[in-house]
This record gives C-alpha cells, sequence and structure tokens, in this order.
C-alpha cells in the first residue's frame, strides 16, 4: 500500500509540473473583450496592437524588424499592402501585389529626399489587382530620412493619408528610440574600456624605489623582487581575456604582498586561509588585488605598529565567498558610501574599491556587489560573492557589453 | 551487535566529519607556503573526494546483501558502478570541466544558451537528486535499527539532521578535504574488518562452498520471520516452528514441511538444524512497514537476461549525470587534470568495490537466514559479530557502523548540497546565501518524509531507478552535448522530457506495484534498456526538425569545450611564467 503511495506521489508531481508550466506559459492578460464602450475598446485595440509593433522596431530598422511589425502595422491601417522602404531598396512587404516593389522605389526619390508625404496613383498591367493608389509617409530620425512607409489602396482616401502619417511619425519615434538604445550600448562600452582593471602608478614607484634600496644590500633579494615585480606587471597588464581563476589572482596577490612587504617588513602580517575547491573559480581579472592593496593602505594608515591582514576563500553551494579583512583604522560609512556611489575622493582613496564593485555588478548582476562592513577605528572587512557559474564568464571570456 | 561500542563510533564519525568540515581549509600564515595554499586541487585528493561522495549505502550494504541473497550474479552490481566512470572519462569529463558549468543546469545553460533547457535540467536532477537520497535515508534507518533496536525512522532523521545542519549553518566550508576523509575511512572500515574475516575463515577451514546451490546452515539456528513471507522448498524439511505455518499454530513443535510452497505468517520462528539448506523465500506482500530493505525487493523476483542487460546500460549511462558527482569535476583547475582525475577514481573504486562482495560471499556461509529475515543488507554490519565475537568482533562490527554512516553522510550531504543550489538558482525566488539555507532543507525535507511515510518501500529499485532516469535524461544531453554541433534547445528539451520523463514514468509505476509480475514488469523495473535509446532518438529527431534553431556561437562553444585551455587563450602567459620557474 505504501509503495503504491510512493509510486502516485512520483507520478503526480511531474504532472503537477506540467500542469503548472502549461499555466504559467498559456496564462494572458485578462480580455478586455467587454470592458467599456466600443469606442474605448477601439482604443484598447490600437494601442495593443501598435504595443506589439513596437518591440521589432526597437532594434533598429532592417528587413528582418521591418518584416516582424508591418504585420501589426498592417492591421492597424487596414490597407490591402503595406511596406517599409530604407533608402534605397523595400524592405519588407506585407499584403497583396508586391509586383510594384522596383515601380515603388522608382517613384520614392522626391518624398525621400524632401522628407514630405506624397500620395500618387500606380499604373498597373494586370487587371485584377487592387492598388490603384499610394502614400508615402518618410520616417524622420533626428531630421534625417531613414526610410519610408508607404499605403497601397484601391481608391484615393484622405483618412488613410492622415494615418499613414500618423503612423509613420509613431515609428519614427521607435526608431529614435532604437538610436537612443545603440547610443546607450556603446556609452557602456566605453566605461567597460575605462574600468578596465589598472594597477596603481603609486605602486609601481614604491616597488621600484624598495627594490632600488636593496641593490647593494641585499642584491639576491633585490633580484626576487625584480622577479616578483615582473610577473605582477605581466599578469596586470596582460591584454587576453577579461577574466581570471581564484588561483591565478592569488597568485597575483602573492606576488604583490612580497613587494609590499619588502616595504614594510615586520609591520604586516598576512594570513590565508582558502577552500581548494573554489580555486578554479573564474571571476573578473584583476578584482581581489585591488581589494588587498585597500586593506593594506588602511592597515598601516596612521598606524606605527603592527597590522594584520586574512584573505578567507570558501566554498558557499554554487557561490564563493572570499573576505578581507583588516584590523586598521577602518572608515567613515558615510565616506564609503559616496566613494561607491562614484563620488570621487578628496584623498583619492577608495577608486580601486568602487571600481572593483562597478565590475562585480556589470558581471554577476547588482546582487553581487561588494559588502563592506567598516566604522572608524574598527578596521574593515570586505565581501565578495562570486558565482562559480555565469554565463560567458570563462578564463578567456569578454565582458559582457548589454 | 553491541551498542556500547557502534554508538561511540558512529557519533566519532558525525563528529569528526563536522569538524573536517569546519576546519579544513588551508592556512597560510608565512609568505613561503601562500603559493601552496593557493595551489588547485590535484587529481589524488579530488579523486578521493569524488570516491567518497560517490560511494553510497547502496555500495557499502546493499551489495553484500545482493550477493548474499542472489549469488555471483549480482557482480553486474560492483562492475556498473564503476564502469560508469569510464565513459565519463572517455566522453565526458575534460569537455565538461572546460565548459566552465559547476552544475548540470550550467552545462546545459553554456551549450545551448536556453532558460527553459536550463530549469528543465534543473527539475530532473532534483527528481534524481531525492530519487538517490530517500535509500541512504533509509539506509542509515536500517544501520541504526540494527545496531541499537532503535526505530527506523531515528536513522533517517538522524542523518538528515546532521546534513542540514552542516550545510546550511555554512559549516562545509572546504568539502573536498571532508569527502577525502570519508573516502579512506570508508575504505579502512571494509577493508579492516575483511582482513580479520577472511583470516578467521582461514582458520575455519576455508570452507568454498559460498555459492553451492542451495546455502546450508552451519549450525542450528533460530529465524524469527518479521514479515509474512513464502518460503519455496527443493526438498521435504524438518522444521521447529513456534507461530502459525501454513494458517496452522504451533508451538515448539516440529513440522515436517513437504517440497512446494509454505505460507510462513508473520511473527513466527522458524528453527533450522545445521546442514539443512536455506529455502528460497519470496515476500507475500503484506509487509508492514519497517524493515527497509536495500536488497530484499530484488532477491524476490526472477532476474531476466534483460534486467542484466538493463542494469549495466543504466549504471553505465548513468554515473556521468549523477548531480554531485558532476559538481566535484569543478574543482580540477582545467580538463586534463580532470581526466586524470577519472582515471584515479576508477582506481580508488574499483579497489573499494573488492571487498562488499567479500562480505555477501561469507555472509552466505555465516549468516544464510538473513535472507528469510529480510535483513540481508545488514550482513556487513552482522558479520564481524557473527564470526569472531567477543570484544574484537565488536570493535570491528563499530568500524563497519562508523563507515556505513560516513557512506550516508558523504552522498547524503554530497546530493543535499547539489539540489539544493539548484533550488537556491532556479527555484526560490532571489538569489542569497539565506536562500541556500532554505533551499537545503527544502532538500532534505522531501525524501526525508517520503522515506518516514513509506517505509516499506522497494527503495534497491530507487538507486537503480536514480541511475536510469539519469542515464536517460542527462546521458544523452552530455553526449551530445559534447558531440554533436547540431543540437538544438528544443532537441534537448524533447529528448530529456521524452527519456527521462519516460523512465521516471515508469519508475513510479514500478514503485506502485504495477505490473506486478511478467515481461511488461521487466521492462518498465529496468527502464534504461529502451529509454536511453528513446532519449538520445527524440533529442536526435527533433534536432533535425528544428535545425534553425541551432544556438549561435555552436562552433565556438565547442572549440572551447574541446581543445586543451593552452590552445584556446589564456595559456601563453602561463607557460611563458613556467619557462621563468625553472630558470630561476
Amino acid at each position: 500500500m505504501s509503495g503504491f503511495l510512493a509510486g502516485l506521489c512520483v507520478a503526480v508531481l511531474p504532472l503537477l509540473a506540467a500542469g503548472f508550466w502549461l499555466g504559467r506559459r498559456t496564462a494572458r492578460p485578462r480580455q478586455l473583450g467587454d470592458l467599456g464602450t466600443p469606442v474605448e475598446h477601439a482604443t484598447f485595440l490600437t494601442l495593443h496592437t501598435a504595443s506589439l509593433a513596437a518591440p521589432p522596431l526597437r532594434a533598429g530598422l532592417t528587413e528582418e524588424t521591418a518584416r516582424k511589425s508591418l504585420r501589426r502595422l498592417r492591421t492597424l491601417l487596414g490597407t490591402d499592402a503595406l511596406c517599409l522602404t530604407d533608402r534605397e531598396s523595400v524592405l519588407a512587404w506585407d499584403g497583396v501585389g508586391e509586383h510594384h516593389r522596383t515601380q515603388l522605389m522608382e517613384r520614392l526619390g522626391g518624398p525621400l529626399d524632401s522628407g514630405r508625404g506624397e500620395a500618387f496613383r500606380l499604373r498597373c498591367e494586370e487587371p485584377d489587382c487592387p492598388l490603384r493608389w499610394a502614400v508615402v509617409a518618410p520616417l524622420t530620425v533626428d531630421d534625417r530620412v531613414h526610410g519610408a512607409l508607404v499605403a497601397c489602396a484601391p481608391r484615393e482616401s484622405a483618412v488613410l493619408v492622415r494615418a499613414a502619417g500618423e503612423v509613420a511619425r509613431w515609428v519614427s519615434v521607435q526608431l529614435e528610440l532604437a538610436d537612443l538604445d545603440q547610443s546607450r550600448t556603446r556609452l557602456i562600452e566605453a566605461e567597460i574600456k575605462a574600468l578596465r582593471a589598472q594597477i596603481s602608478p603609486h605602486f609601481i614607484f614604491n616597488s621600484l624605489a624598495v627594490i632600488a634600496s636593496f641593490v647593494r644590500t641585499d642584491p639576491e633579494r633585490a633580484r626576487e623582487l625584480l622577479l616578483e615585480f615582473a610577473d605582477f606587471t605581466r599578469y596586470s597588464f596582460r591584454r587576453h581575456g577579461d577574466f581570471t581563476t581564484l588561483a591565478d589572482e592569488l597568485h597575483a596577490i602573492d606576488h604583490y604582498l612580497a613587494l609590499v612587504r619588502a616595504r614594510f617588513g615586520d609591520r604586516l602580517s598576512v594570513t590565508l586561509q582558502i577552500a581548494p575547491e573554489v580555486l578554479p573559480v573564474t571571476l573578473p581579472f584583476l578584482c581581489l588585488q585591488p581589494l588587498v592593496e585597500n586593506a593594506v593602505k588602511h592597515g598601516l594608515e596612521g598606524k606605527t605598529d603592527k597590522s594584520h591582514i586574512s584573505i578567507t576563500a570558501q566554498d558557499a553551494g554554487a557561490e564563493a565567498l572570499v573576505v578581507i579583512e583588516d584590523n586598521g583604522s577602518g572608515m567613515d560609512p558615510e565616506r564609503l558610501r559616496r566613494i561607491l556611489a562614484g563620488h570621487a575622493d578628496a584623498s583619492g582613496g577608495g577608486i580601486g574599491l568602487s571600481n572593483v564593485d562597478d565590475r562585480l555588478r556589470q558581471v554577476y548582476g547588482d546582487d553581487y556587489g561588494l559588502v563592506i562592513e567598516t566604522a572608524v577605528g574598527a578596521g574593515m572587512k570586505i565581501t565578495a560573492r562570486l558565482p562559480k557559474y555565469q554565463p560567458g564568464v570563462h578564463p578567456q571570456g569578454r565582458l559582457p557589453t548589454e | 551487535m553491541n551498542e556500547n561500542y557502534a554508538v561511540p563510533a558512529v557519533a566519532l564519525v558525525v563528529v569528526a566529519t563536522v569538524l573536517v568540515g569546519a576546519f579544513g581549509l588551508r592556512i597560510s600564515r608565512t609568505t613561503s607556503d601562500f603559493y601552496v595554499a593557493s595551489r588547485t586541487v590535484g587529481p589524488r585528493l579530488n579523486a578521493a573526494a569524488i570516491s567518497g561522495e560517490y560511494l553510497s549505502a547502496a555500495s557499502f550494504l546493499g551489495i553484500a546483501g545482493l550477493v548474499l541473497i542472489q549469488g555471483p550474479d549480482m557482480l553486474w552490481y560492483p562492475v556498473g558502478y564503476t564502469a560508469g566512470y569510464l565513459l565519463l572519462l572517455i566522453f565526458v569529463a575534460a569537455p565538461l570541466r572546460r565548459s566552465g558549468a559547476y552544475t548540470l543546469p550550467d552545462f546545459a545553460e553554456a551549450r545551448l544558451d536556453s532558460q527553459g533547457v536550463r530549469r528543465l535540467a534543473g527539475a530532473f536532477v532534483v527528481g534524481v537528486g531525492w530519487l538517490y537520497l530517500l535509500p541512504q535515508l533509509q539506509g542509515a534507518g536500517l544501520t541504526l535499527a540494527v545496531l541499537t533496536d532503535a526505530p527506523d525512522w531515528i536513522g533517517a532523521v538522524l542523518v538528515a539532521a546532521v546534513v542540514v545542519a552542516t550545510v546550511a549553518a555554512g559549516g562545509m566550508r572546504s568539502i573536498t578535504f571532508v569527502q577525502a576523509f570519508q573516502y579512506w575511512l570508508k575504505l579502512t572500515a571494509l577493508l579492516v574488518p575483511a582482513l580479520f574475516l577472511v583470516l578467521a575463515w582461514q582458520g575455519d577451514g576455508a570452507p568454498s562452498h559460498a555459492f553451492d546451490e542451495p546455502a546450508t546452515f552451519r549450525e542450528q539456528r533460530a529465524v524469527r520471520i518479521e514479515e509474512g513471507l513464502d518460503l519455496r522448498l527443493a526438498r521435504p524439511l524438518e522444521v521447529v516452528a513456534n507461530g502459525t505455518v501454513d494458517e496452522r499454530d504451533y508451538t515448539e513443535e516440529r513440522v515436517s514441511l513437504s517440497a512446494g510452497v509454505h505460507h510462513i505468517a508473520p511473527g513466527t520462528r522458524l528453527t533450522f538444524a545445521e546442514g539443512d539448506p536455506v529455502p528460497a523465500a519470496r515476500s507475500d506482500g503484506t509487509a508492514t512497514s519497517g524493515e527497509a530493505s536495500i536488497a530484499t525487493s530484488l532477491a524476490s523476483e526472477e532476474r531476466p537476461l534483460y534486467a542484466t542487460y538493463g542494469l549495466i546500460l543504466a549504471t553505465f549511462l548513468g554515473t556521468m549525470g549523477l548531480p554531485h558527482v558532476v559538481v566535484r569535476f569543478y574543482t580540477s583547475p582545467n580538463g586534463v587534470a580532470a581526466r586524470r582525475t577519472t582515471v584515479v577514481v576508477l582506481g580508488l573504486i574499483g579497489a573499494f568495490y573488492l571487498l562488499p562482495p567479500v562480505y555477501g560471499a561469507l555472509g552466505r556461509m555465516y549468516a544464510p537466514e538473513l535472507t528469510l529475515t529480510g535483513d540481508a543488507d545488514a550482513a556487513v554490519l552482522l558479520l564481524p559479530d557473527r564470526i569472531i565475537g567477543g570484544v574484537g568482533g565488536d570493535l570491528l562490527g563499530a568500524l563497519v557502523a562508523g563507515g556505513a554512516f560516513a557512506a550516508f553522510l558523504s552522498t547524503a550531504s554530497g546530493l543535499t548540497m547539489a539540489v539544493a543550489g539548484v533550488l537556491t538558482q532556479d527555484v526560490l525566488p532571489s538569489r542569497g546565501v539565506r536562500h541556500f539555507r532554505l533551499g537545503t532543507v527544502l532538500a532534505m525535507a522531501v525524501p526525508l518524509v517520503a522515506s518516514v511515510l513509506v517505509g516499506g518501500l522497494p527503495v534497491a529499485d530507487a538507486v537503480g531507478l536514480a541511475f536510469a532516469v539519469s542515464a536517460s535524461s542527462f546521458c544523452p544531453l552530455l553526449v551530445l552535448g559534447i558531440w554533436w554541433r547540431r543540437l538544438t534547445p528544443p532537441g534537448a528539451a524533447a529528448g530529456m522530457l521524452v527519456g527521462g520523463g519516460s523512465a521516471l514514468v515508469a519508475v513510479a509505476a514500478t514503485m506502485a506495484g504495477y505490473p506486478g509480475t511478467g515481461t511488461l514488469h521487466a521492462l518498465l523495473a529496468w527502464p534504461a534498456l529502451w529509454s536511453v535509446p528513446l532519449g538520445f532518438l527524440t533529442m536526435i529527431l527533433v534536432s533535425f526538425a528544428t535545425q534553425g534553431r541551432v544556438p549561435p556561437g555552436t562552433a565556438a562553444i565547442l572549440a572551447r569545450f574541446h581543445l586543451p585551455e593552452e590552445l584556446s587563450g589564456g595559456g601563453a602567459v602561463r607557460a611563458a611564467v613556467n619557462v621563468k620557474e625553472t630558470e630561476t
């Protein structure tokens, strides 16, 4: 009996899941059929059709987007044939009488140059072709004519001229929005290039200075440090891929700390706790080293006694948890908030933090920003959550641009 | 069995697991060991972790029980469980690692760029995970019941509580060391007692009639029948009965049973004399609840050749789709390391599986009555006491019990983490650490409730069935996803639904006890033989029908799967660094 029950449960579960899924897929916003007066109903219908035509156009004017939106637009105008052109050719034709394509393009030269609408007769050899008359409405974006909307009908109609003009204006607005989308994408790309990790120039000066100080007293040490410096700069100047693994990033941090230790000696101690299974996690290139650099700076700031930094990487299900903690002077949370919000700080501190925060959000989404716990005099604890898998994130990958 | 030793042993295993999980991080305080601490996991450590996670209750207790009841035919189980890694090695390991996927849904998304396929794969991960968790919990119940006479559900609740507490509280900060530790613990727990048992067997004159048909009692033994069953006798047999046999009550009377089938009522005690053959038993279906048995359901039915092929196919192809195994490959730093790891896993698991059949064979000689009481799975636990006895036997028994609990804990925690990961990412609304805890509780609660509610379920099949579902859904997805560039998202979804779905339906029908016998029953109880080709075929045909929807960038993705990391970029610098290191 209990076996039967169990079997029943196993059998019913997938059915329930399938039903749930089907329900979600087929659920539509409630039909508006009986809502309001006939006029209101017509308005709803028009707005709905227009909203369906909008998404393809938002990707710009191409053959595919024109074809997808035309079907909706023709129901809006109720004509026998409707077509969208760019400046050279007909992009898509919806409805009857496609043999008019070339004839139309010949007649479009004028309206496309002047940017003014026009209506003209169509000559047709075929006796049963219903198209005798065409309305041209140009599509203009920023005062430039991008193409035209052409509606064809059996006879002249002032209503159609007016309606075609309005629809063309609506399409133009959508195309303007598409332009806007494009420039936004370009802006983000430019931002990403600007955000690309950089090592701080101060670090290079300081490192070279400390190596120079060892050259005479301890040439062997100086040579080792130079090699560490070479390794670190090679890592940070590399140009292939925007991602790295946690193991490689930790090696870079190791080189970095070797150079810092040479400068500060016993004043700085570092503890590392690593769960080895998170070492292959892929993460944006140079996004932990700035945090360590920040911890070093804060740990030693205004203190003469010893400073301690601990770096922990733990396994947490589908994520890795990286915690970097120092016992330094800490920071006023209000000031930190301003830095993370992108307001440059007078002392220049914290640029690394906001850069890392921006890049983590860029790659993993807004849920994955840095979590920073600090107060004046209480040290600072920075937690970064790194998902083990994120689409497009692999050591050879590039940062997403959308 | 002396619980004074066994209970501390189990407690020790639990505490050690929690401690290794919480503090098993690599710690470095000085400059020199920083580099060592941040070095990725080598193939040997990772292989031990994979083996530790993989060797479950079915391996630790179930195989010995099956061999005890059915003899050497059952050796296909360990062979299949091991050989699955061979196919994993050849077809999947390195490309899967290079795909960067952590879980199977991740792989589906990385390869097919489709949220729909990702969710479907997630649903199957949860299904397979729950099917696989069920026998772990029931095995734990059985072990604790044998050790301490506690009710069956205590063991299941104990394992569930320990796993949920450590996983949800973030105690498993480093699961690799825990699982590697569990592997060596399990191996020790079987190997050391096995050595002593074999020595004792040698001292006993090395009787070698283990697989003589039928097994015989070596001494006078009283057997209490907990569940009603039918005994099939090949020859007439005389026993002392106390209870109800063939509807007649006896009190300590000698009964002559003729050849044929006899019905024994629950609670009856039968005493067999030395040299009597062990009768074949068949459960009469009046099982009230209780005795969670990993082996008996299989023992009672005839196994056609077809069933063996079904088993082979399911275990060979199912291993690559086990959610808790797949996530461990992420720990390898690159594709080559993933392959090396798999080779070592083959060795480690192969070595382990030599041991359970030894227990099965010895059990057939020294504890043959286990076939009658439905406790065949307890053979591994009972043998040390039975053969060696005294304090030594108790200590060895405690060691085995600890190992068995390690088996439940490691597999259950691995499965729970895998299922919880999918629940957190794809089912529960938003992401976050708190949701992972919720996911953990949910991942464990469902199989726990199922195991408590349907105690008498033939769970043995649950492991086989989990393998069958995995083989019919994930095997086509992985193999075609890695090796066939024309796979499309609708094809993958349809293949998983048809293959895995039909296997799941067969599972449900078998569990519900329909139909009881015949060819159809065999087809449903061992679905892999038809559901795997069905899954492959559907995936291929639907992909052909929807060639327009091959994801863009497939060629680049497949190149990344198959080229060594050094060639697909990123390696040049590392190679240069290595050159420098050799110079210094």
